[in-house]
């Protein structure tokens, strides 16, 4: 059942990218890449990786993609639509892109072992999350035994901890935490932010205002 | 493989949209129309019902009209469906579907009550109890947008495309509030997990309703001893509630923020190209979002399918703490009763707040509550990681010195803005 699913979404997710690259409509084609991130989500959801799918949806076709086609729909490209020039180097490009990575393909293939992956052994991590707070002696129980216990994988508790660890007197797992780098990509974000801004906001000029200026309207 | 809870599956995926959220679209629409008559003094739709003259009796049965959603479902599907020859048809036709879609999907998170016991198989009362249930439904609502934005793109005509481009901007900029207004309610819960949400409620007191914990209620036992803070957390959980029932508003185009289909400057706005069943179904994706977005307010603050005030846990519950066979049936009574409240709530503002102006709602979703949802997360990070410095110190420093860097932030931001302004004479 989880293959059929795989081979489906997978396939999707293929055939937006396709349509993608062909299509000369530049809305079609961002719909397409909207398309292939729905099936790449549905890829990470039937991984049991239901948090990293569903901010793919919300980051990507959600926002990203959406402003995409925003912009696109404003400028409204024509020009796009024409038959562009043969260039060799497209042919160059073409090549030589596809077979790098199908050089990638041929180096791991051999070494996917082609398998029905195995059950998640959740009922053994839950004792191993128990042994762990019962060395802490920790009173109350953590939110990922509990559903760990009840059968359930809490992919977004495990995320978390995986994230920003898990430090203090009774600490319950020993991770390092990413706390700070994370700190240190969300502030580098903000600069790009902050950078867009400052190369976009158009100085006023004195003398001449620009058109397309509110305030360089005609007095009624 | 094990059939049974396929089956058991598409039963629910069954129940849940053509039993229960489908009849609630129809009858949102009623309610809208005859709730807005009360207001405006006027009868509303009352006369539809079996029309018993056809068959040679004197009277035709009215009911109140309540047959009314079923005459108008008919007349969007037997109206002349005409497309107009401007359009790109592909997205043309797409696009209802793409807006009705997410809306529907987003019902499958949504827990409509408890644990129901049918022929000895324990049935949760949810379609997929996933452990990141807002995210998915803030996740599925925000693709809706793409319906109503290529509605105005392929209708390839002035004004729908304005209707499409506002709603675009619209969505994706109270998108970011949504988001952020929720953070302090999770941080609360310490879950994402509607049905554990809920769970939570029941046991220790809605969000906004802390009247009882697992120790008695306000008047008994030793509630007083056990609630920590609380009473303190109302104040960034109010706020988070307001900006998350406005940002609701906002998402789903109703009334003070309709801009998108505005009729006195957009003719129709996005679906003025629509005809029949096309437009019957923008309609039906709008009243479908709006039911969703209720039943998320519901879920999140007002506990849910919880009876509330201890009375889950007296009357439902075995000894065992597990749920008596029939408790499902009346967490889905009262979840059902609670959405139409909120739902009623959704049509009541529709008729009584006037539409904002275009740079007033982006004013209102960038200025106001994006900044307010941000500070509100710091106060409720306050009062939640330090309840040592007590409830005195924390509302009467803490809040004002976050409110104040609050204020800061808008006065910069008005300021900057009032050289931009445009002066319309």
């Amino acid at each position: 059942m989880e293959g059929l699913f795989f081979y489906a979404f997978s396939g999707f997710a293929v055939i937006g990218a396709l349509a993608l690259v062909a299509f000369k409509n530049p809305v079609s084609s961002a719909m397409s890449m909207v398309a292939s991130f729905l099936g790449l989500a549905a890829l990470f959801i039937s991984l049991n990786a239901y948090f990293v799918g569903i901010i793919q949806i919300l980051v990507y076709a959600g926002a990203i993609m959406v402003l995409f086609v925003f912009i696109i729909m404003l400028l409204d490209l024509k020009a796009e639509e024409r038959k562009t020039k043969y260039n060799p180097l497209f042919l160059v490009g073409g090549v030589f892109i596809p077979l790098v990575f199908l050089i990638q393909l041929c180096g791991i293939l051999p070494h996917v072992p082609n398998a029905e992956p195995e059950p998640l052994h959740l009922k053994e991590s839950a004792r191993y999350f128990y042994d762990q707070e019962k060395e802490a002696s920790k009173e109350e129980q953590s939110e990922i035994h509990k559903s760990l216990s009840k059968g359930d994988l809490p992919d977004v508790n495990l995320i978390g901890l995986t994230m920003f660890g898990h430090k203090g007197d009774n600490e319950t797992i020993k991770t390092p935490g990413y706390n700070f780098p994370l700190q240190i990509v969300g502030v580098l974000l903000l600069v790009a932010t902050v950078g867009v801004v400052a190369l976009s906001l158009r100085k006023k000029t004195t003398g001449e205002p620009e058109p397309g200026d509110p305030d360089s309207r005609p007095e009624p | 493989m094990d059939w049974v809870p396929l089956i058991i599956t598409g039963i629910k995926v069954f129940f849940f949209t053509f039993v229960v959220i489908l009849p609630l679209i129809a009858y949102s629409t009623y309610a809208e129309r005859r709730v807005c008559a009360i207001m405006q003094d006027r009868v509303g739709p009352n006369r539809v019902g079996i029309p018993l003259t056809l068959l040679g009796f004197k009277k035709d049965l009215s009911f109140f009209g309540l047959l009314q959603p079923l005459a108008d479902g008919l007349k969007g599907l037997f109206k002349q469906d005409l497309t107009p020859g401007h359009v790109r048809k592909s997205f043309y036709w797409m696009a209802p579907a793409l807006t009705a879609i997410p809306a529907f999907i987003t019902v499958c998170v949504i827990p409509f009550g408890s644990n129901v016991n049918l022929f000895g198989h324990d049935v949760k009362l949810v379609i997929a109890d996933i452990g990141a249930g807002p995210l998915f439904v803030f996740a599925i609502a925000s693709l809706s947008v793409y319906g109503i934005t290529l509605a105005g793109w392929s209708s390839n005509s002035k004004y729908p495309f304005f209707g499409g481009v506002r709603s675009c901007a619209q969505m994706i900029s109270y998108e970011i509030s949504l988001g952020l207004s929720i953070i302090p309610v999770l941080m609360v819960f310490g879950k994402l997990n509607l049905t554990d949400i809920v769970t939570h409620q029941s046991e220790k007191g809605w969000l906004l309703l802390p009247l009882w914990n697992e120790h008695g209620s306000i008047f008994s036992g030793d509630y007083w001893a056990h609630c920590g803070p609380q009473w303190l957390l109302l104040l960034p959980l109010g706020i988070s509630f307001i900006v998350f029932t406005t940002s609701i508003f906002a998402e789903t185009n109703r009334m003070p923020f309709d801009l998108p289909e505005c009729e006195t400057e957009l003719v129709g706005g996005y679906h003025t190209e629509y005809s029949s069943m096309k437009f019957a179904l923008f309609f039906m994706g709008e009243y479908a979002a709006m039911i969703v977005g209720s039943a998320v307010i519901v879920t999140i603050f007002f506990g849910g399918w919880s009876l509330g005030f201890g009375l889950d846990s007296a009357l439902l519950q075995t000894g065992e703490g597990a749920w008596k066979w029939f408790a499902g049936f009346i967490h889905l009574g009262v979840f059902l009763a609670k959405t139409i409240g909120f739902i009623i709530f959704f049509i009541w503002v529709r008729w009584t707040v006037p539409r904002l102006r275009y740079d007033q709602l982006m004013k209102l979703g960038w200025v106001v509550f994006f900044e307010l949802a941000l500070f509100n997360i710091f106060i409720a990070a306050l009062i939640i990681a330090a309840p040592h410095i007590g409830p005195l110190l924390t509302l009467f420093v803490g809040v004002p010195i976050l409110l104040a860097l609050a204020a800061i932030m808008y006065f910069i931001t008005k300021s900057v803005e009032s050289k931009h302004k445009v002066n319309i004479t």
